[in-house]
């Protein structure tokens, strides 16, 4: 069952990568943005029916699941025919985590979790929900740098192949962040209720998630605008990339 | 048989100083149309056309009383597919001055839905209407800006986004900064204060396009407190430097400067925040928006091709629908004659008449799908006729 909801969870997500490439396909894009949305929120569904405890403690598995956090994100900020560079920046990244995460088994159903506990599943759950609008944040702030430097370059194709405005980029930016960081803090303290229960140590991969915290802490303090704001959320981004992968393995394991 | 004409002239073939004799407003228009019974009249600045379930003939005639002179060789007069395709390119904006403007669907509509056409008229319009609101949506040619004054607006919004409650500086008393002004104040931004050399002119100005007016020792106060800067002065030397220009960390500015020589000192596009546009700038933005528009024109003339063919199938299906029925009838006809002859029961009457029917709807299904399909093609009166010959229909024609 898990099998025949992953292809079309990719079928969905791959068209949209590729369609969101042209203006007069950016509709189907959209469409299958949501249909592979709808297949994946199956594909979980059927994992958590079949598993015991939380079904997405394997790197491939929070992966899955991170998928389908940046997705439902991108749902609910962009999914309009209007941000469809957005789309292009996201979808294939998507698609692409997501055959990552069925090469990393974390598309099969019916594994036991190792995940019994209510704080490391609310852990696990909320900072891959702050990951993923992370994700969508470094996406628009990547919008926003190419968008600022064609105005500055008077770019005589900006009103062909149109992005959205400035300003738009970076008020959904900085939402996105707003909304995020709260998950991220609810993770880290669920997190660290976990440890000091098991009484286990800091590890670099929690350093680092806790830089990343106070990365976009400063962001949502110090409100910077434009380019600054950009930057910041990309390279908090740059340590959520440390996190997920070059990290991620001794966490998890 | 109707028969669907269009009697017109437009900026292709006529004269400004014809156009604006024939050009007629809505009402007017709607008047002379029921004048000349299923007719609509479609009146622009660029044309005034005569949409007609007829000849033509009344229409030329009231078109030539209208000119008051004789029209024989700028008048054009198109019969069916033809006329339809051309009423389905100027509801798409292809047969407008500037190709894609969408101001003439609306004028389309209106001409339309001032009269009661008749169900030729009605069917063509309609279908005029959709096919003009389908390439506005499945073509991009009237995303476009095709002047540098709406260049600069829509410059402007890739900026800001919604342009409501934003401020705008025009600086001097430039014709086309005046435009410029005017198209951001038609996406919702506010003209805050007009600056001049002279402030009498500037009253001027303001008076016109509102705001504040102010000389130029001014400019600095007015630049803290705006969001756009248009500027369009004669002034010889850069009348903005970028020293001039206070910090902004928060929110944008955006300088259009339409002067030559120009007003803003070019360094202002390095600062933060700021984004400066010249007139060379706009003009090659205008250019490429223009050359995009060409792309999607080719795409938007195919939808419209395509809808014309659908209109000729249609119309053609017109042609061997009387043969249809008058087979059917004559078929029923037989039916019903050959049953009243049967003596049988109700019951076994019933079955004999649902079987019968049956028979019949069998049998002239496939002849009926063939003569339609036949109908698109050349070949379609040739079927009409030899089925009318065939079962001897020639006397219910």
């Amino acid at each position: 069952m898990a099998e025949a909801l992953f292809w079309p969870a990719l079928l969905g997500y791959g068209e949209a990568a590729l369609a969101y490439a042209w203006v007069r396909t950016s509709r189907l894009a959209t469409w299958g943005v949501r249909l592979g949305w709808l297949a994946q929120t199956a594909l979980l569904a059927v994992q958590a029916a079949r598993t015991d405890g939380f079904p997405w403690s394997s790197w491939g598995g929070s992966l899955n699941l991170f998928v389908w956090f940046v997705v439902g994100a991108y749902l609910i900020w962009g999914c309009r025919p209007r941000f469809r560079l957005l789309g292009l920046a996201v979808m294939p990244l998507a698609a692409a985590l997501f055959v990552l995460a069925r090469i990393g088994g974390g598309t099969d159903a019916g594994s036991r979790s190792r995940y019994g506990n209510l704080f490391l599943v609310l852990h696990v759950g909320f900072v891959l929900a702050a990951f993923a609008g992370f994700t969508l944040a470094a996406a628009l702030a990547a919008l926003y740098l190419w968008q600022e430097r064609r105005l500055k370059r008077r770019a005589a194709d900006i009103l062909r192949l149109r992005l959205p405005p400035l300003q738009t980029l970076e008020r959904l930016q900085r939402r996105t962040i707003g909304a995020a960081l709260p998950l991220l803090t609810l993770g880290l303290v669920a997190g660290f209720v976990r440890l000091r229960e098991r009484g286990g140590s800091f590890d670099a991969l929690e350093a680092v998630t806790l830089a990343t915290w106070l990365v976009y802490g400063a962001a949502v303090v110090a409100r910077p605008a434009g380019r600054r704001a950009a930057y910041l959320a990309l390279a908090g981004f740059a340590l959520v990339i440390v996190v997920r992968v070059a990290l991620a393995g001794s966490h998890f394991t | 048989m109707s028969e669907l004409t269009l009697v017109g002239l437009s900026h292709h073939v006529a004269p400004v100083e014809l156009r604006e004799r024939v050009a007629l407003d809505l009402d007017v228009a709607a008047a002379l149309a029921r004048s000349l019974g299923a007719a609509v009249c479609l009146s622009t600045c660029n044309r005034t056309e005569l949409y007609v379930d007829g000849d033509g003939t009344a229409a030329f005639a009231a078109l030539e009383e209208l000119a008051g002179e004789p029209l024989g060789g700028v008048v054009y007069r198109l019969h069916e597919e033809a006329a339809a395709l051309h009423l389905f390119r100027v509801a798409a904006g292809l047969d407008s001055l500037v190709p894609g403007e969408g101001e003439i669907l609306g004028q389309v509509r209106n001409a339309f839905e001032a009269v009661e056409p008749g169900p030729l008229l009605d069917r063509v319009f309609r279908q005029a209407l959709a096919v003009g609101k389908r390439v506005r949506t499945e073509t991009a040619i009237g995303e476009s800006p095709a002047s540098v004054s709406s260049a600069a607006a829509a410059l402007a919004a890739q900026v800001f986004g919604d342009l409501s409650g934003r401020r705008v500086l025009l600086l001097g008393a430039g014709r086309i900064g005046e435009l410029a002004a005017a198209s951001l104040a038609a996406r919702g931004a506010e003209i805050a204060y007009v600056a001049n050399r002279t402030v009498a002119t500037a009253r001027d100005v303001a008076g016109r396009v509102g705001g504040e007016p102010l000389s130029l020792e001014d400019l600095s106060r007015a630049l803290a407190d705006v969001d756009v800067v248009v500027s369009s002065t004669s002034a010889p030397e850069p009348v903005l430097r970028a020293s001039d220009v206070p910090q902004r960390h928060r929110s944008p500015l955006f300088f259009i400067d339409i002067a030559v020589p120009r007003d803003v000192d070019p360094q202002v596009a390095r600062l933060e925040g700021c984004f400066l546009y010249d007139i060379d700038d706009l003009e090659a933005v205008v250019a490429e928006t223009l050359a995009g528009r060409r792309a999607e024109a080719a795409r938007a003339e195919q939808l419209v091709a395509d809808e014309a063919a659908r209109f000729r199938a249609w119309r053609a299906s017109l042609d061997v629908v009387p043969a249809i029925a008058s087979l059917r009838a004559r078929a029923e006809e037989i039916r019903s004659a050959e049953l009243a002859k049967v003596r049988v029961s109700d019951d076994e009457r019933r079955t004999l008449e649902s079987v019968t029917a049956q028979i019949l709807n069998k049998l002239l299904h496939l002849p009926t799908v063939r003569m339609k399909e036949a109908a698109v093609g050349p070949d379609g009166a040739m079927y009409a006729d030899a089925v009318r010959h065939l079962f001897g229909l020639e006397d219910e024609r």
